[in-house]
């Protein structure tokens, strides 16, 4: 394509400097148009031309009378970027450059939100990059507002206005301390892109257990199980119950179910039990009268 | 002319004294192979002969005339010998070939004997050792083999309510935009991590914790680097790790490395890899009567109580040491090769080196399990 595209353009600036030698003709070209609106290029001299247009992606080809002024309609150039403008006369050729930028007004937005899942109560722990883009996904690089908005289940919102530096700007927000969904938006102009946001319990705080006999074994339940801002600890997560006895072990991996974690063990007398989950370390019971 | 008469002489010669010789003294391949039936091979005319025969057919799946050559057939049907030796349900048994065996006399008398053998199973996650003690009678002119049946407890028809805890994940679709976030990976974090130069090669272990609130399909992978920085050698943990591993679990990992000198290992570059799976929070297997005995012959046994109400088919447990000071000494693993049934212990044992096993304080285990038909 790219070979393709040099080839074209050498052909074309061969027989415009060739042409040149014998007539001149004038093209007036825009310096900058803005992607997709409507423009036209003037030229002078009489007689018929061929108006190439080549860019990035695009080359329009228009019979043009000289001298009289050649009109594009709206669309007809959308894609950003530097254009050469040739004009091939019968006897002379012109050519020139002109750019065309993205439109200013933003029409969508690419948003980045990592992570998609955090734990609670976590400083500067989700960021947001958003890209500006116009109706025909160029990158609008002139400085553009955006806002980023964080709003958590129970109503709190964080809000972030920052400028666009080259098409791109980002922003950092903490997490609730309440666990839930958060919906994550930016907006600039017209355009939004919304992100959800799972803020999920930390790591468990307090980790308690009970013991009762359950017939011939041991009944072992934790206390609710809940993270330091009080946060129930989603059910799945493993908590491990150890008890160990003269000259043994049992140990069982048990899931949080309903927000405690249950289960029974062997009732030896002097054995002693402990719960963990994770690197977290609960309580521990002395089962018996021997410690 | 007669230069080829003698040679066909001499090859059929030898071909005849082969084919004698082979059925006189055939050799263990070929008395499998042969589908007439070792008796006729090997009479059973000494208490070693009959347990002998009686592996062979075990290991030839020839249940019928295994069951009839017993002298204890009429205490037991075929189905409760084939269940005592393959399982009642799918487990590693059931899938297992047997791959040798040996025996030793334990005590002998005119008419009854004592041996214990050894059937070496083979299976896809290796091999287990299933060991028995028969007595051996002897009945006229020929010795049978006793067989210590031992019958699978059958779980009585009941309901066990479950409070079914699942995970499922709906991942990003092709026509989402490209900045559209997918699905969290589980964060995962290497808590623990101890190179350690043993045999031929270097050891690495360590533990895996997933810290995360879903479940996570784990892998630890290991490049040993040299001191100019060029890799040595890349490992994984391959099955010496617990693969699923749900929120707050810890998994222990090896990864060995042979033919590797630690003293030529400068760096080493841990890779901890999760992904988000659909997994399940069930079974719960309990743990119990953990016993670490001493060498020699050093292991720690337990038993796996399936504490849940479906069958897990397939059971794997990691062992993690600990010396004195809490600090990882060893890992070590062993696949369980009977079904777990609801509410029936099933018995574990793992071996430990005899050098690891005077410095192992305490231990921590954990089961990995399979269950056929369930998504996980």
């Amino acid at each position: 394509m790219k070979f393709r595209f040099a080839f074209l353009l050498a052909g074309l600036v061969l027989a415009a400097t060739q042409l040149a030698l014998t007539q001149t003709v004038v093209l007036g070209l825009p310096k900058t148009i803005e992607a997709g609106s409507a423009f036209s290029i003037q030229s002078t001299g009489a007689g018929k031309a061929v108006l190439y247009i080549v860019g990035s992606g695009q080359v329009l080809r228009r019979d043009v009378q000289l001298g009289e002024t050649t009109f594009f309609a709206p669309g007809d150039l959308h894609n950003a970027g530097r254009y050469i403008a040739v004009l091939v006369g019968a006897s002379s050729t012109e050519n020139g450059e002109f750019d065309v930028t993205a439109a200013r007004q933003p029409a969508a937005l690419s948003f980045l939100a990592k992570p998609s899942r955090l734990p609670v109560d976590l400083h500067d722990g989700i960021s947001g990059v958003a890209y500006v883009f116009d109706t025909y996904r160029n990158l609008v690089l002139a400085p553009t507002q955006v806002s980023f908005q964080l709003s958590n289940i129970n109503g709190a919102v964080q809000t972030r206005t920052v400028l666009t530096h080259n098409g791109v700007t980002w922003t950092k927000m903490d997490s609730a301390a309440k666990e839930g969904a958060a919906r994550f938006v930016a907006s600039a102009g017209n355009a939004t892109s919304t992100r959800v946001i799972q803020q999920v319990p930390g790591d468990p705080c307090h980790l308690r257990m009970s013991a009762q006999p359950s017939g011939q074994r041991l009944a072992v339940v934790t206390e609710p199980v809940r993270d330091c801002s009080g946060n129930a600890v989603p059910d799945g997560t493993i908590v491990t119950f150890t008890e160990t006895y003269k000259g043994g072990e049992a140990t069982v991996d048990v899931p949080l179910k309903r927000g405690v974690a249950r289960t029974e063990m062997p009732a030896y007398n002097g054995a002693k039990l402990s719960v963990a989950t994770g690197v977290v370390v609960g309580n521990e019971i002395y089962w018996g009268n021997v410690r | 002319m007669s230069n080829g008469r003698i040679l066909a002489i001499v090859i059929v010669s030898v071909t005849v004294a082969l084919i004698v010789v082979g059925t006189l003294w055939p050799i263990p391949a070929a008395v499998a192979m042969a589908s007439s039936g070792s008796d006729l091979l090997r009479p059973s005319t000494s208490p070693q002969a009959a347990v002998a025969n009686l592996a062979d057919e075990i290991g030839r799946l020839a249940w019928e005339k295994a069951y009839s050559s017993l002298a204890n057939n009429n205490e037991f049907t075929e189905l409760d010998f084939v269940h005592d030796l393959t399982g009642s349900y799918p487990s590693l048994r059931a899938y297992a070939t047997l791959d040798s065996f040996d025996q030793q006399p334990l005590h002998a008398s005119a008419d009854e004997a004592q041996i214990q053998l050894k059937l070496h199973w083979s299976t896809v996650v290796g091999s287990f050792l299933d060991t028995r003690t028969l007595r051996v009678v002897k009945t006229g002119d020929r010795w049978a083999v006793a067989w210590p049946v031992v019958k699978e407890p059958r779980v009585p028809p009941q309901v066990i309510p479950v409070n079914y805890l699942r995970w499922d994940v709906i991942y990003r679709g092709p026509e989402d935009d490209w900045a559209a976030q997918d699905v969290e990976a589980p964060h995962v974090r290497i808590v623990d991590m101890h190179p350690v130069e043993r045999g031929d090669g270097v050891i690495i272990m360590g533990e895996l914790l997933n810290e995360d609130v879903v479940p996570a399909y784990v892998t630890v992978k290991a490049t040993l680097l040299a001191q100019n920085g060029s890799a040595i050698a890349t490992e994984d943990s391959f099955d010496k790790i617990s693969h699923i591993l749900l929120p707050k679990q810890v998994t222990p990992f090896l990864i060995a490395f042979h033919n590797v000198s630690l003293s030529d290992v400068a760096n080493i570059h841990m890779e901890p890899s999760a992904s988000l799976i659909a997994a399940s929070a069930d079974p719960v297997i309990e743990i119990e009567d953990q016993h670490l005995n001493p060498a020699p012959g050093a292991s720690l046994s337990g038993n796996l109580l399936n504490q849940s109400g479906q069958v897990v088919n397939v059971a794997h447990v990691l062992e993690t040491f600990y010396d004195k000071t809490g600090q990882l000494v060893w890992v070590s693993d062993q696949f369980v090769d009977r079904a777990l049934l609801p509410q029936t212990p099933v018995s574990f044992t793992i071996p430990i080196p005899a050098d690891i096993a005077a410095k192992v304080a305490s231990e921590r285990a954990i089961s990995a399990t399979y269950s056929s038909g369930r998504f996980q």
